[in-house]
């Protein structure tokens, strides 16, 4: 599902998060938000998520506004940097979650929701761990848990705030492969936020690069190395 | 051997400190306690289901259960929402308000009791109103509650505004993105996430509640067998010379402070090991 931003303006106080974005981002497509700490790429994505109000602008996910939807009923997976499992759930629960809080007239049976689980588990390549608890988990496991947790009600859209910002570069490497492949399987539309701009340009299809709260450029990450938009963009990369 | 006696030194120092922390505990917490005790079985056993068993006893066992029973649950329903709205979202004037949350614990009781029936007794503010109206507040339950509500109102929102602060609001965002409303998201992540907090705040509360003597004397009237507590009901039969139905009665409270400590440290226990879980 293509995703459009259209003048998006957002304040905290007296600072300007973001001035004036818009962007569009295609079917299909896996986007990186790359910018500075600051430059207000999260804002952008929590804002595409719902999780954030715009003070003006509008957000279209295909052919329909979802600028004032909550972000309980945008139909997005969220997968968040410290990964925020239910600390009392099971990982199956925890995937589960999602299902289980659907009303009762379309919520799937037990027996189903386990099925899920259990297919989403061999997604991320975690078999059999239903049972245990994230605190028994490494770091990049529990990216795995949040990633499955995200995918449990089909999401047309997967959204990311630095999902590899907490793991050791070896995990990150293994995920990084594991999450472009899981994007091109499900045919999903994908954001992800990173400062690290190697992890933006391995990975994905096209860059947004952020800079005090503005898009400096948007581009294939080889058409941003041959033709900086700017002086900023120049120095960032450098 | 120098270096064994430059640590021996300290550890001479650590075990007169201890006895001194030991010798302390006893003469301040334990012999006062062992007094009640002693004093409330001085009639033997009989002595002591006699005076906790009259009936002006047991109305003021009932009457303290019944205002604990109003008053906790209230506090509890105010402390989750003030501590939810205090680290969950962000407005003008949240330092007031956690000030103010703290107030009673800075208030004297006494002050406190008297601020009430400045309010709703027979010459306060909305004394003639209720008169008329035939509402009596000062002077019975009502009154005791609202005193008993106003002294324990911090105690479930103290326990929970670091707590909940400390946890951030993560687990509720996730919660909404995957779809969950706001009701579930509380019911199902937010509450047993501070589980263990609310239990231990719900428990000081009412561990107070049970035990408030100042602010419940002023608006009580120490009415026998209708609006004396448990604690004023230990002071009239005091003041009445009968020491051994004094004490029976202040045994029941003295068991209420031990079992709360008991509760309290098993919770502890349970608390470090969710939060160490947690991480």
């Amino acid at each position: 599902m293509s995703i459009r931003i259209e003048n998006v303006s957002k304040n905290f106080s007296a600072f300007a998060a973001l001035n004036q974005v818009s962007l569009e981002i295609r079917d299909g497509e896996f986007a990186a938000l790359l910018g500075p700490s600051g430059s207000g790429k999260t804002t952008l994505l929590r804002i595409i998520a719902g999780l954030e109000v715009p003070e003006s602008g509008e957000v279209w996910f295909g052919r329909k506004n979802v600028t004032e939807a909550a972000a309980a009923s945008r139909g997005i997976g969220f997968v968040f940097q410290h990964y925020a499992l239910f600390g009392h759930m099971t990982v199956a629960e925890n995937i589960g979650f999602g299902l289980t809080v659907m009303p009762r007239a379309s919520r799937p049976s037990k027996k189903d929701i386990l099925l899920r689980t259990n297919e989403l588990l061999d997604l991320v390549q975690l078999p059999g761990i239903g049972g245990r608890y994230p605190s028994e988990l490494s770091g990049g496991q529990r990216q795995r848990v949040a990633l499955a947790r995200a995918l449990a009600r089909r999401p047309r859209i997967l959204l990311l705030d630095e999902p590899f910002g907490a793991l050791d570069a070896k995990v990150r490497r293994e995920l990084r492969g594991a999450l472009r492949t899981i994007h091109d399987e499900l045919g999903l539309t994908s954001i992800f936020v990173t400062h690290d701009h190697e992890e933006a340009f391995t990975l994905a299809d096209r860059v947004a690069i952020l800079n005090h709260g503005q898009v400096e450029q948007f581009e294939k990450p080889k058409r941003i190395m041959q033709d900086p938009a700017s002086d900023f963009v120049r120095s960032f990369l450098a | 051997m120098r270096r064994a006696s430059h640590l021996r030194e300290p550890a001479a120092i650590k075990a007169l400190l201890t006895l001194v922390a030991l010798a302390y505990v006893a003469l301040m917490l334990l012999l006062p306690l062992g007094a009640v005790l002693s004093q409330a079985f001085a009639d033997g056993w009989r002595g002591w289901l006699a005076a906790v068993t009259e009936p002006d006893a047991r109305s003021a066992i009932r009457l303290t259960l019944l205002v604990a029973g109003i008053s906790v649950p209230l506090n509890m329903i105010f402390g989750i929402a003030a501590s939810w709205a205090i680290s969950k979202y962000d407005f003008r004037g949240k330092s007031i308000l956690i000030t103010l949350i703290e107030l009673p614990f800075s208030v004297s009781p006494v002050v406190s009791g008297l601020v009430f029936v400045l309010l709703f007794g027979a010459q306060g503010w909305f004394g003639g109103w209720l008169q008329q109206h035939d509402i009596e507040i000062i002077f019975a339950l009502p009154g005791l509650v609202l005193a008993t509500v106003f002294v324990t109102f911090p105690f479930v929102a103290r326990q929970l505004i670091p707590l909940m602060t400390a946890q951030g609001r993560g687990d509720e965002e996730a919660a909404l993105t995957l779809g969950a409303s706001g009701w579930q998201t509380f019911w199902h992540v937010t509450l047993p996430n501070i589980r263990f907090g609310l239990l231990y705040g719900v428990l000081l509360c009412n561990a107070r509640a049970m035990g408030e003597f100042g602010a419940v004397s002023v608006v009580s009237g120490h009415i026998r067998g209708e609006t004396n507590t448990m604690p004023l009901h230990v002071e009239v039969l005091y003041n009445e010379y009968n020491f051994i139905a004094a004490f029976a009665v202040a045994s029941l409270l003295a068991l209420l402070a031990v079992v709360t400590l008991a509760l309290k440290s098993a919770l502890e226990w349970r608390y470090r090991a969710a939060i160490a879980a947690r991480s």
